[in-house]
């Protein structure tokens, strides 16, 4: 009686002791990134959201003011209703889910060859996610020079489409459009590469048998075979589309060489957010600008969801 | 009757194929002029810089942009070596510890049992979507009131956390079957022990993924040079280049192929490390749905 109460009783310590041991390993192989994460992803977002209520000019300590900041954003401020909403909503429509469909278009087209072909292609697709802000700056700005040794402009001379050079980069009805390429050339990036794979890894026989039961073409096909069948990677790369569009914000600043950009031809949301925060150290109204971008992208990604998510 | 229907991934060539070469051939050639712009550009002697009306190709191409951008150095008197220095280090401990990291991150969420598991993994799917630019103020006055200002560290700790790497290693740790791991924890192996000598070959097509974006965001930053380091000497070898194009692009400046040189050695060990490991992308990619 005696011995079997001891057994029973170490066995249930050992139990204990590997539970125990398993808690503590948990703890520490998710406290590294547990920490990162809160300390530059959730603390940024909170202090966002606090300073966004307060006048905070980096000196003095911040004031309260309540939702101010945002009344006047969308009141009193002539720069963000006439220029930074409407060229954020065209940029982020266009490069977003205009860059995501082309991304998608490209896979699907690149799925329909061979491999070594494909490989090559792939590769030239997205060798522009590759090359980094310097790159992007030289050659643009090299390539849409405004003097006559600007290859855009010697080249729309020499089949004498103008007769003078254009000041692509400094005019406003040329930036946005020459951005919004700019931007949608380097938009093939992770989310191009996880749909590729997904259309790839499809089940031959989903295909088959979509066919007996009367799918006729190609369009049919990607309708009602691919892209239920790769919902996981169309989200995937929903959401990956909606950080570059976002994240490319600096293209505009970057080719034209100033922030606010000519004429706020290109001025974007994120540009915006800069001038307040780094050049007038206005940080409670910029913090506000930073809460209705994150507000946007998240609307942008519930509808993502909406979209592929798969419901339980 | 044998299917008539489509063929992904098909294995020989047909005439069905060409229309999606014709849609194809002149995208991606779109895609890479740029590419193949810089490569003739930095070789470009000056005079072929600043021909009018200008060449796209090279004629004589010469290494002369490299060993001039080699030769330059800032006014405060640091060698640009200094720069690719710091840079090489940052790089290299910056894809060791974001390996290490998610891959322990991954496997926890991924094997593990405890309460928080759902919710910690949800908050992780929803910073898939974090733009650090939004917040890039309070960013500012986290790392000042932190200490990290004008500290080599600011190049590495606010950049190791990255949700798309964790989640790629959770959804890649998935595939590894439990019992596996069941029979190397009934031989004695601890979790990790099991992490290192189990998953890590296991995974070794994630990691090499985690591995090649860390190196591309880490070869190009320059975030933390321009916002949190005031000492030119511990700047890095992109930021220094950026300066150096921004300052010298356009056309009427003498430093137009150095630029282009610079672009090109920016650009350049990505496509090569890309180039080896695509197929381990790929792999990896195939995984990487949110469900």
């Amino acid at each position: 009686m005696d011995t079997l109460n001891k057994v029973t009783g170490t066995k249930k310590h050992f139990l204990k002791d590997a539970k125990f041991k398993d808690a503590m390993t948990v703890f520490f192989m998710l406290l590294p990134y547990v920490l990162l994460f809160s300390l530059f992803i959730a603390f940024p977002v909170a202090i966002a959201i606090f300073l966004s209520l307060t006048s905070f000019n980096v000196i003095e300590t911040p004031s309260f003011l309540g939702l101010t900041n945002y009344i006047n954003i969308f009141t009193q401020d002539p720069v963000f209703l006439k220029y930074v909403l409407p060229n954020t909503l065209m940029f982020s429509l266009l490069v977003g889910p205009g860059g995501y469909m082309l991304s998608f278009l490209l896979a699907w087209l690149l799925a329909q060859i061979q491999a070594l072909p494909r490989t090559i292609i792939a590769l030239a697709v997205y060798s522009p996610s590759m090359v980094g802000g310097v790159f992007i700056s030289v050659v643009w700005r090299t390539l849409f020079s405004g003097d006559e040794s600007g290859y855009i402009n010697a080249l729309l001379m020499d089949w004498d489409i103008i007769d003078r050079p254009i000041q692509f980069l400094q005019s406003p009805e040329y930036l946005m459009p020459i951005v919004i390429v700019v931007a949608l050339w380097s938009s093939m990036g992770v989310g191009f590469l996880a749909m590729l794979a997904g259309i790839l890894n499809g089940n031959e026989e989903l295909y088959e048998a979509a066919y007996i039961e009367g799918i006729r073409n190609k369009f049919q096909e990607v309708v009602h075979v691919t892209i239920p069948m790769m919902k996981p990677q169309m989200l995937f790369g929903a959401v990956m589309a909606i950080v570059a569009t976002f994240t490319n914000g600096y293209i505009g600043v970057a080719l034209s060489g100033s922030n606010p950009t000519p004429q706020n031809a290109v001025q974007l949301i994120t540009n915006h957010i800069d001038d307040y925060g780094f050049i007038r150290y206005e940080m409670g109204y910029a913090a506000a600008l930073s809460v209705v971008l994150l507000l946007v992208i998240w609307i942008f990604s519930k509808v993502a969801y909406r979209l592929f998510a798969e419901k339980d | 009757m044998s299917f008539q229907g489509t063929k992904i991934n098909p294995t020989s060539f047909s005439k069905s194929q060409i229309p999606f070469y014709i849609v194809l051939i002149p995208m991606a050639t779109f895609m890479l002029l740029p590419v193949l712009f810089i490569f003739n550009q930095a070789f470009k002697p000056l005079d072929e810089l600043f021909l009018f009306p200008p060449r796209f190709f090279v004629q004589n191409p010469t290494f002369n942009n490299f060993t001039e951008l080699f030769r330059t150095a800032t006014s405060t008197g640091v060698p640009l070596v200094r720069y690719l220095f710091n840079t090489l280090v940052i790089t290299l401990i910056m894809v060791f510890l974001t390996i290490l990291i998610s891959t322990m991150t991954g496997y926890v969420l991924s094997k593990k049992k405890f309460r928080a598991k759902k919710a910690l993994f949800g908050l992780n799917q929803t910073a898939l979507m974090f733009v650090r630019t939004a917040v890039v103020i309070p960013t500012y006055f986290i790392i000042v009131q932190i200490g990290l200002n004008n500290n080599p560290l600011v190049h590495i700790l606010p950049y190791l956390a990255v949700p798309v790497n964790v989640f790629l290693m959770k959804q890649f740790i998935d595939q590894v079957p439990d019992a596996l791991i069941e029979a190397a924890r009934i031989d004695g192996a601890n979790d990790f022990q099991i992490l290192f000598k189990l998953i890590y070959p296991l995974t070794k097509n994630a990691i090499a993924t985690v591995a090649i974006l860390t190196f591309q965001a880490t070869w190009g930053a320059v975030e933390s040079s321009s916002l949190y380091i005031q000492d030119e000497t511990m700047k890095s070898f992109a930021f220094y280049l950026n300066t150096l194009a921004s300052s010298n692009t356009g056309s009427a400046h003498a430093g137009v192929g150095m630029a282009a040189a610079a672009g090109l050695i920016m650009f350049l060990p990505n496509l090569i490390i890309f180039i080896i490991m695509q197929s381990r992308v790929m792999n990896t990619m195939a995984h990487a749905g949110i469900k």
